[in-house]
């Protein structure tokens, strides 16, 4: 090995590898050695069920329609946050935090508290017939307040780090504010709201406290894929809960392949050619 | 395009960044702002462009009051002291943008064939695809130069041009910045704190001081007749000795120097290094040498007067001077400025 002027290498090398190995690689290599103790067939029946198919839809719909809200949400609070310069501002920015510190069956607990029937807003959307407890909105709901912090975390330090000038030159050269924001702003964005997205359709997708509250867990409707591989467990059919796990598992692997992509593509600029 | 400032007044929080400024600037004129920082020669620039809104005052291009104009209506070139070029657009992409955004739909070829032109004219032939990221300081700098000309500006304003380059490339980038100027013939105005670059490149150079301006004037005319010592002071070494005037006479130590029209009475002398001379005997100023510091056309002396005041000049790169040798200095020529 080529000597480094750093002290250190070789003892933090060591000690993060083994970290690494000992909390990440080991139990993902468990869960698919558990998964893989099952012959295909077996494993087909089980992650292809009519049950397990239902909860990866509505997990992955409502985490899609929770992003999606995030996404434009997210990037409205984090412009207004670093854009202007208002009372109660700093109370805002660390409010967005909230959802990161507060144990999710908190979270879960009182958004049912809000959203069940004759909870302060449920009681008035079920005057309109909307329906919100019990039903995949509320799941949504449940994956937008735990995923929220993402986009807005990853895409404020960029847009503070923006040059005013690169604004001032586009409307020097005759710009619209709109012109300015698709054709400057938001490409300079795009590799951080990529990242925040990616983050926060996992969080989506993996989460379970805020969820279970609300969601009423009806199967074949509103039972989510963690709970169901929960349920799995509960009944010591260890090997039925890891091979559902490992679709997540896949899913969020082609995830990041792709995230990492498209944030590439997004980067060849910086490329010194 | 004529330009004409009246009484421009800009306040930022509580500081007052300008102070009552009147200009006016010819068309075809190229006009240096040349200012210490915190003279208010970035935000005059900036109103101008109608990146900043005057408190006060009226700015006029041509017969137009272009005061309440915004930037993109205005027609001005801007280039920005980090060029601020778009990273994430190719250098073709970058001086096509103004075109593409504009209100006057020209068609892709029409833009292409715009683009070709103007690398041309900035010598980038053959860089159009790369990334502003994958050029040198100077090619961002002639990109930005390339990108504010492709809108036709009335007025190109250029904010610190060269100064996060090189002094080589810098001193290429004036000379070539001068030709584009003759070439084109279009209203120019750059701010600079550097007064080589002022006097290099600009037909009239307005010095700025605190907001306010001190002295306006071909190069020519500021650095033969600098109005006050700030000035004098500002466009380059100056050594200064207090001394006194006696029928048009200015007296320091031994040494005199003319200072026709000066009243009588305590006075400010000021003199380049190279209007001093040295000798070993008197008459002259009595000073003992400091340090000396040698330079490829000449040597540098820093010397000290009995007095206290210190004084560099330049002498031949013969001459045999040495630290903590004594002798006496003579004035050549000198500004004299009365104290009263």
């Amino acid at each position: 090995m080529r000597r480094n002027v750093l002290p250190g290498l070789n003892l933090s090398l060591g000690i993060t590898l083994f970290y690494v190995g000992l909390i990440v690689v080991l139990p993902l290599a468990a869960l698919i050695f558990k998964a893989s103790s099952l012959g295909f067939a077996e494993y087909w029946t089980i992650v292809s069920s009519p049950r397990s198919v239902a909860s990866y839809r509505v997990t992955a719909l409502a985490a899609l329609a929770a992003t999606i809200f995030n996404l434009f949400f997210g990037l409205a609070l984090a412009w207004v946050l670093t854009r202007y310069r208002f009372p109660g501002r700093r109370i805002i920015d660390a409010m967005v935090d909230l959802p990161f510190a507060l144990p999710t069956a908190v979270a879960g607990i009182s958004l049912t508290a809000l959203f069940s029937a004759n909870g302060w807003f449920g009681s008035v959307l079920s005057d309109i017939g909307i329906k919100v407890a019990y039903t995949p909105l509320g799941i949504m709901i449940a994956m937008c307040f735990t995923s929220l912090p993402f986009i807005v975390r990853t895409v404020q330090p960029v847009l503070e780090d923006l040059d005013p000038a690169l604004e001032e030159a586009a409307q020097s050269l005759g710009g619209s504010d709109w012109t300015i924001f698709r054709t400057v702003i938001l490409p300079l964005l795009a590799p951080a709201l990529l990242a925040g997205t990616s983050l926060s359709f996992a969080r989506s997708l993996g989460e379970f406290g805020a969820i279970i509250f609300i969601a009423g867990n009806q199967p074949m409707s509103t039972e989510i894929t963690a709970l169901l591989i929960f349920i799995r467990l509960e009944e010591y059919d260890y090997q039925a809960a890891a091979a559902i796990a490992s679709v997540l598992l896949l899913t969020a692997f082609a995830m990041l392949a792709v995230t990492n992509w498209l944030q590439a593509r997004a980067l060849r600029y910086t490329v010194k050619g | 395009m004529k330009i004409r400032l009246d009484s421009v007044i800009k306040t930022f929080e509580t500081f007052r960044a300008v102070h009552g400024v009147s200009l006016e600037i010819e068309s075809g004129e190229l006009v240096a702002l040349l200012g210490p920082s915190g003279s208010g020669k970035t935000t005059i620039l900036r109103m101008v462009a109608g990146l900043e809104y005057a408190d006060e005052g009226h700015i006029y291009f041509g017969d137009q009051d272009a005061t309440d104009i915004p930037v993109r209506e205005r027609g001005v070139g801007f280039v920005f002291q980090h060029y601020a070029l778009f990273p994430h657009m190719t250098v073709a992409e970058n001086i096509g943008f103004g075109m593409k955004v504009s209100k006057v739909k020209r068609d892709k070829a029409e833009i292409a064939a715009r683009v070709a032109d103007l690398l041309r004219l900035v010598r980038l032939e053959g860089l159009g695809d790369r990334f502003p990221g994958q050029i040198s300081g100077g090619q961002r700098q002639r990109v930005a130069l390339a990108r504010a000309l492709a809108v036709d500006p009335k007025v190109l304003l250029l904010d610190e041009p060269f100064g996060a380059l090189d002094a080589n490339v810098r001193h290429d980038l004036r000379r070539w910045l001068r030709e584009i100027h003759q070439e084109l013939g279009i209203t120019t105005i750059f701010v600079t704190h550097d007064q080589e670059e002022a006097l290099d490149l600009a037909d009239r150079v307005v010095i700025l001081k605190e907001g306010k301006i001190v002295q306006q004037g071909t190069p020519q005319e500021v650095c033969r007749d600098p109005k006050d010592a700030f000035v004098m002071k500002f466009l380059g070494d100056a050594n200064r000795l207090t001394g006194e005037v006696r029928a048009g006479i200015a007296h320091v130590g031994g040494a005199q120097v003319a200072a026709a029209g000066v009243p009588d009475g305590p006075v400010d002398i000021f003199a380049r290094p190279r209007d001093l001379d040295w000798s070993t005997h008197g008459p002259g100023v009595a000073a003992t040498v400091e340090r000396v510091l040698d330079r490829p056309g000449e040597r540098r002396v820093i010397a000290t007067v009995s007095t206290g005041e210190t004084l560099e000049f330049d002498v031949e790169p013969e001459q045999a001077v040495e630290k903590g040798e004594a002798g006496f200095v003579t004035l050549r020529r000198a500004k004299v400025f009365s104290l009263g």
